[in-house]
């Protein structure tokens, strides 16, 4: 492991749009441009303290997702640095034409802090999941788009965005997630991955919770004689190309992980890297082409191998072969 | 008369089912499901053409829940109906069932996917436009949550009923005050709300919600104009049944403890005994 990497999994309470709210609340109480704004989300973005702390700085537009982008945009557009917390589903999907025309095209400071991200809603199906979210926004030109892998990063990422004048989606989860650092002290830079452990045998890119599932595999791993690199890409546009063609240069096989589509993702995105530079074979993890399965996160990510055992397994075959 | 007798009893029987379910699952939408409980009681028990042992009978009427989060009642109603084996009611928001957190149409009775809300209305203005297209005379009724007439889309689907001259779309407002924030005219006001609706060519009734009587009155008598949609403004108690989850916010997707549980059951069933 590097020094920055918590070896094994602890219990971890603090969810990260708790992390969030707390640094916006910190910044914007000396940063009167601070807009945060919320669609009937401001409990479930736990916006409520900032929202009782500064009135000023809160916009509630109610249930309107389609609103809430064009507003912001809107505010953006007067020198306002608004940071829209809505839920992943709805705000990527519901509001994606404002993102692509009045934020990305127009290049407006906007922040879209999506929500409840990924299968965090569990058993309220489809349309709550966002699980298509990376590849819709990545192929946005002008848009960055970021998933924190715990509370510590969310942390860093967020402090990273309060003077980076650019359009960015960052997707989070609901729950509290397990760290993967060990604390907010490292170095962290948006486009440039951070390599969580070294190896050389193969590597696993992962990206949100799945830093969690890839570390304690490469853990497994290394009990079996396996070493194996362990990258965490947070973001996931601007792409750290270097590290993938890198690790495949020196690895010589991948796996990705994520809770995503198998489509257009992070899979996707070290695949379009590889391919052209340094062919190399990709294993990708995620969500397959179905409305995912009604569960917790942790009974989907069982479900469709976003597991120890089942990442062990597949390194340990492609190691062999 | 005897008959609104019965509605009301079955009524108070489904609140203490989707309580139950709600409870066992540890997950819902029980201030929502209680609200819109008489509503659906109304149109499943009283007022739509439907047939459980067929459920994709061609002429049925049509019912999309718009708000489809406050599926509790709508799950026990339909396995109430025979839609599906009460059984199943105990798979709800348990994994690998079918039986979700909104309304999901692999489950017989249900049209359409819901839980995104200002979808509801559009889709079924498609639905009524199709039964005008083929010369059938189904209706199609939609409900849709107060706060949700923030979404444009909303407005989007009002425009596009009157201009088709929809009269066989029924289109039902859980006016319940109350979205997860809070009141709805705090957090974006929708007021004059009856006012909105006429002037976008709607045939608009205001009716108490919660009184299944009055529910059946006007919603058996649609179109209450000709070459208009019907909008019925059902003015309810969000959380209503259980004295103290009504009117309050929480309540939205609020799970009772063991106590409150236990109250709320209390309650339900002394309405129950005075009803009986
Ligand atoms: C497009 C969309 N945005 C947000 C939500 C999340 N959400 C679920 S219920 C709800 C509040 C609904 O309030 P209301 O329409 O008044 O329904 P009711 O009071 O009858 O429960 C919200 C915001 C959603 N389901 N769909
Ligand atoms: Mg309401």
């Amino acid at each position: 492991m590097s020094n920055v990497a918590l070896k094994h999994s602890s219990v971890n309470k603090i969810a990260n749009r708790q992390v969030i709210s707390d640094a916006l609340l910190e910044i914007g109480k000396n940063d009167k441009e601070i807009i945060v704004l919320t669609s009937d989300s401001r409990g479930s973005a736990s916006m409520v303290k900032f929202g009782e702390e500064l009135p000023q700085q809160i916009i509630e537009v109610g249930i309107a997702e389609q609103n809430i982008v064009g507003i912001a945009s809107g505010l953006a557009h007067s020198g306002k640095k608004p940071f829209i917390a809505s839920p992943a589903c709805f705000l990527s999907m519901r509001s994606i034409e404002q993102i692509k025309v009045d934020v990305a095209y127009s290049n407006t400071n906007v922040k879209l802090i999506g929500i409840s991200g990924g299968v965090s809603y569990g058993a309220l199906g489809m349309s709550h999941h966002s699980l298509q979210d990376l590849a819709v926004t990545r192929a946005i030109p002008g848009l960055d788009v970021m998933m924190p892998a715990d509370r510590h990063e969310a942390k860093k990422m967020i402090e990273a965005l309060i003077d980076y004048d650019r359009p960015v989606y960052v997707r989070i989860g609901r729950n509290p997630v397990q760290d993967s650092y060990t604390s907010s002290d490292y170095h962290f830079e948006i486009g440039k991955s951070v390599t969580m452990k070294e190896g050389n045998d193969l590597t696993i890119f992962a990206i949100g919770e799945t830093v969690r599932v890839a570390l304690d595999s490469a853990d497994a791993l290394q009990q079996k004689g396996i070493n194996c690199r362990v990258i965490n890409m947070h973001t996931i546009k601007p792409l750290d190309e270097e590290a993938i063609i890198r690790a495949a240069q020196e690895t010589g096989r991948i796996i990705t992980m994520e809770e995503h589509s198998i489509y257009g993702g992070l899979g996707s995105a070290v695949v379009e890297v590889v391919s052209q530079h340094q062919p190399a074979p990709v294993k990708i993890l995620g969500i397959p082409d179905e409305p995912a399965i009604a569960g917790k996160t942790a009974e989907v990510f069982e479900h469709y191998g976003l597991s120890v055992k089942n990442v062990t397994e597949i390194a340990i075959h492609m190691v062999n072969n | 008369m005897q008959d609104i007798q019965s509605l009301k009893v079955k009524a108070t029987e489904i609140r203490m089912d989707l309580l139950k379910l709600i409870y066992e699952a540890g997950t819902g939408h029980t201030g929502g499901s209680l609200s819109n409980t008489d509503i659906l009681t109304a149109l499943y028990y009283k007022v739509m053409n439907i047939d459980p042992q067929n459920p994709t009978w061609e002429d049925r009427d049509r019912y999309v829940q718009s708000k489809g989060h406050a599926v509790e009642s709508y799950w026990a109603i339909l396995a109430d109906k025979g839609f599906f084996p009460k059984e199943e009611l105990k798979t709800f928001s348990q994994f690998n069932t079918r039986l979700i957190g909104h309304p999901n149409n692999k489950v017989p009775g249900v049209e359409m996917n819901t839980g995104a809300l200002g979808h509801g209305l559009p889709i079924s203005v498609g639905m009524a436009l199709a039964a005008k297209m083929d010369g059938k005379s189904y209706k199609v009724y939609t409900l849709m949550g107060d706060g949700e007439q923030a979404e444009g889309s909303v407005w989007e689907g009002a425009m596009a009923a009157a201009q088709f001259k929809l009269d066989n779309l029924v289109a039902i407002i859980d006016r319940n005050k109350l979205q997860i924030t809070g009141s709805t005219e705090d957090v974006m006001s929708i007021e004059p709300l009856g006012d909105k609706w006429r002037s976008f060519g709607w045939e608009v009734i205001d009716v108490d919600g919660n009184d299944i009587e009055q529910l059946v009155k006007v919603l058996t008598n649609t179109p209450h104009s000709n070459g208009k949609p019907t909008m019925v403004i059902a003015h309810t108690v969000k959380g209503k049944g259980v004295s103290f989850a009504e009117n309050v916010t929480k309540w939205h997707h609020h799970v009772p403890s063991k106590e409150e549980y236990e109250l709320a059951m209390t309650e339900l069933s002394k309405q129950l005994e005075v009803l009986q």
